[in-house]
């Protein structure tokens, strides 16, 4: 192909169609100027030319310009304007990325954590704990626990006071249990039977000790899910009725329980009645503690109080004398494990804060630099009939493009973070309607805060100047 | 052809240049153009117009454009002394001074004058680019130069078309996309939309280059797909700012056998050149000098561009060897 100086539309006719016909004059209407073209005949004089019927059509309006088609057109310049400069693009939505990924990992571990400690919270928040008081050996503390006097009938007072909903004294002890070639090591709880309200336990199979087997220390016994696995997977037996060995004794089996869950060690754990452990298991008379469920957690202090007082009756402790009991409350612990909950949640939500506030700076910066180049472009579009408004709505969506795929991409890796962090911790993966919206806000927001600058300035752009502007 | 006559008024004032533009007097058809004028009492519009009360009557020039042109009807333009004076730091500069004019349908007006001569700053007046600083502007029967800058960015959409000497197409979008763009800011549905671009783009000639990006189009063609997009919201009146101001002469001549041929065809022109040669393609010159109208003529020796295409065209078939086999 040989290098030409000429155009390569150098035939092509004006109105795109071949040439044709004799040379012919068109004549202006007074004249004064003569018009000679050997290709006139384009225009025939009694219709009208193709350009004015052109003309006549296009000024035909029956549109009006709804904003909903402006967002649209709008929506269709953005795209084509990010794609067009796809890695920039993609480096920008990286810092909304990063941030909203951020949010969304520390919501979801917080979260989970704050699920965790209302768990703890349901079972803790209205229980008051009984324990024995301290010994003193010549002036010296023996430590916490080290005397027996808590008795059955301390429980039973307990119980007749107002507010409260259940009370059960404990035996704790472990030991080796057998059934047939199996055995296995566990906590054996010697409780009354109001313990499966107190700690919402399900029976799965059989039933609860009844209220006569409390009473009379018969020996029966009330499997945890891990145990009942321990001893009866093997066998494949019906454990309802089957004698096991808890240490040296025999016990019945009535009940299964349902297994709690959680990853906790608390479905290894067998409920006897708590005179048969005190009488076939640790042989003794008094109890370990005794646990109260108050009716409102509000109360928690109040039962306390009475507990205390009625407690000092019933061991004859003088006033001024030390009790030698310890009346405990989980509400001061709740607060704080509560206020370190708070505390965490807005360390990492500051965190993620600065992280989106730098990737907002970022889709700020780039808007300005797209700004400054495609002012030229701007200058065309104000040209052509594109208000200031219509300017400044192309270049907020643009950012609102910009942040909002950041946002999206960010929620996914976020949530991933979030499922394998708890997944790891052992925490409950917990997935909020607020965590997911979050990210659309925060991004929009963020479009819209750091886009509204740069997406001003371009509608304030002269036209005039902006035309001149070399590409 | 022009004479060097448009050179001729240097300062001030000159009663003797023959085609002088309508002055300031009291007009008893103009009765809003005093109010008009009040706002901007400085010192240089004093200077510029004082002298010329005792000029031409304004009428003289617009009975002037009745007879050359042979045009009836209302004006498509009417600019009734319009003036615009920038300020730059603490100076006053007038760019513009008291320039009348009126623009009939069908006619092919030629903007002419050196650089600093005001043609520029007209233009974007005209364009409803700007606005004057005093003065009146009727675009179709409308006073468009008190409009608010929504207003003026709808009457350029709907009653303008833009040429610009650097064509100005959108470079990321096919031509088809850029002649479409009018028609969005216009509300117009997408569907119509891309009628009525393929329908614009073949007028021009461009029927088989619909989805080509301004770079794989040539000069001349992407002036082609700019003047499609001009014509694509029905415009009163086509502006075109030095056309062919980057284009070769060959291609000049063909983007003017264009202009030509749609003029021809019905369509108002106003195109602003600082070159005589392409003034000639015009059928009436208005020339522009330190900021005023000076001078009002019809164009007598006209180019006519197809003529000039088709010649070159010839010469171009004697010759092969030049442009070595190219084929159409």
């Amino acid at each position: 192909m040989s290098r030409s100086t000429q155009p390569p539309v150098r035939r092509v006719n004006l109105q795109g169609t071949p040439r044709q016909g004799p040379p012919a004059t068109v004549q202006q209407a007074n004249g004064a100027a003569r018009i000679q073209s050997s290709t006139a005949t384009l225009t025939s004089p009694p219709q009208p030319s193709p350009l004015e019927s052109l003309l006549q059509e296009m000024r035909q309006h029956t549109w009006q310009r709804g904003p909903l088609s402006m967002l649209g057109a709008n929506f269709g310049s953005a795209v084509e304007a990010l794609i067009a400069n796809s890695m920039r693009s993609l480096l920008t939505a990286l810092g909304i990325f990063i941030g909203v990924a951020a949010v969304i990992a520390a919501l979801t571990l917080t979260q989970g954590t704050s699920a965790y400690v209302s768990q703890q919270v349901a079972s803790l928040g209205d229980s008051v704990i009984v324990g024995p008081g301290t010994a003193q050996s010549n002036g010296v503390s023996q430590g916490s626990g080290t005397l027996s006097t808590l008795t059955l009938q301390d429980a039973e007072a307990i119980g007749q006071l107002p507010h409260v909903k259940a009370e059960s004294p404990f035996i704790d002890t472990s030991a080796q249990v057998v059934y047939g070639s199996q055995n296995w090591n566990t906590t054996i709880e010697g409780v009354n039977t109001q313990v499966q309200s107190m700690q919402n336990w399900t029976v799965a199979q059989g039933s609860w000790f009844s209220a006569n087997d409390a009473q009379f220390g018969t020996p029966v016994a009330v499997l945890g899910a891990t145990v009942y696995h321990s001893l009866f997977d093997a066998s494949g037996a019906n454990p309802i009725g089957k004698q096991i060995l808890i240490g040296s004794e025999t016990f019945r089996v009535v009940g299964v329980l349902a297994p709690q869950g959680g990853g906790f060690t608390q479905d290894n754990v067998i409920f006897v009645p708590i005179r048969a452990a005190q009488i076939r298991l640790n042989n003794t008379n008094y109890v370990d503690q005794i646990q109260v469920q108050v009716d409102d957690p509000a109360n928690v202090n109040q039962v306390a109080q009475e507990i205390t007082v009625l407690l000092q009756q019933r061991h004859h402790i003088a006033s001024g004398a030390t009790n030698d009991f310890q009346v405990t409350t989980f509400t001061f612990i709740l607060q704080r494990i509560g206020q370190t909950t708070a505390i965490l949640t807005y360390l990492l939500v500051g965190i993620a804060a600065i992280s989106l506030t730098v990737g907002g700076i970022g889709i700020m910066n780039i808007m300005l630099v797209s700004v400054t180049e495609r002012t030229w472009e701007i200058g065309i579009r104000m040209a052509i009939g594109a208000t200031r408004g219509d300017i400044r709505n192309q270049f907020l969506i643009e950012a609102l493009v910009l942040c909002l795929v950041g946002g999206v991409i960010g929620l996914g890796l976020g949530l991933l973070v979030g499922m394998i962090v708890t997944h790891l911790a052992n925490l409950p993966f917990v997935v909020t309607a607020t965590s997911v919206a979050l990210p659309f806000v925060v991004s929009a927001s963020i479009a819209v805060i750091f886009g509204l600058y740069p997406a001003i300035r371009a509608s304030r752009l002269d036209p005039i100047e902006a035309i001149r502007t070399e590409e | 052809m022009a004479t060097e006559d448009a050179k001729t008024p240097q300062r001030g004032p000159s009663p003797m240049s023959p085609g002088i533009p309508p002055t300031i007097d009291e007009q008893p058809t103009q009765p809003e153009w005093a109010v008009g004028q009040k706002p901007v009492p400085t010192d240089i519009t004093k200077q510029a117009t004082v002298p010329h009360a005792t000029n031409t009557v304004a009428s003289q020039a617009d009975e002037t454009i009745t007879i050359t042109s042979g045009q009836q009807g209302k004006p498509v333009i009417d600019v009734r002394h319009l003036a615009k004076t920038y300020v730059l730091g603490k100076t006053l500069v007038p760019a513009l001074r008291d320039v009348t004019l009126k623009v009939y349908p069908g006619e092919f007006v030629v903007v002419l004058g050196p650089s600093g001569s005001g043609k520029s700053t007209f233009m974007n007046l005209i364009g409803c680019l700007d606005r004057p600083t005093s003065g009146e502007y009727w675009l179709m029967g409308r006073l468009v130069s008190k409009m608010s800058s929504d207003e003026l960015a709808n009457i350029r959409n709907r009653l303008i078309g833009f040429v610009f000497q650097g064509f100005n197409l959108l470079s990321r979008a096919s031509a088809l996309k850029n002649v479409e763009l009018p028609m969005i800011y216009a509300g117009v549905p997408a569907r119509e939309r891309e009628i009525r671009a393929r329908k614009a783009l073949s007028l021009v000639g461009l029927g088989n280059r619909l989805h080509h990006k301004p770079s794989e189009l040539s000069g001349g063609q992407q002036q082609r797909v700019a003047i499609a997009r001009a014509l694509v919201n029905g415009p009163a009146v086509l502006l075109a700012d030095e056309p062919t101001g980057n284009l070769d002469s060959r291609t000049s001549v063909e983007i003017m056998a264009v202009l030509q041929e749609l003029n021809e065809q019905g369509l108002t022109i106003v195109l602003v050149t600082h070159d005589l040669n392409v003034a000639a393609y015009g059928k009436r010159q208005v020339s522009f000098f330190d900021g005023r109208l000076v001078r009002d003529e019809v164009v007598t020796n006209r180019r006519i561009a197809l003529d000039e295409w088709n010649k070159l065209h010839a010469q171009a078939e004697a010759q092969p060897a030049q442009i070595g086999g190219q084929q159409p």
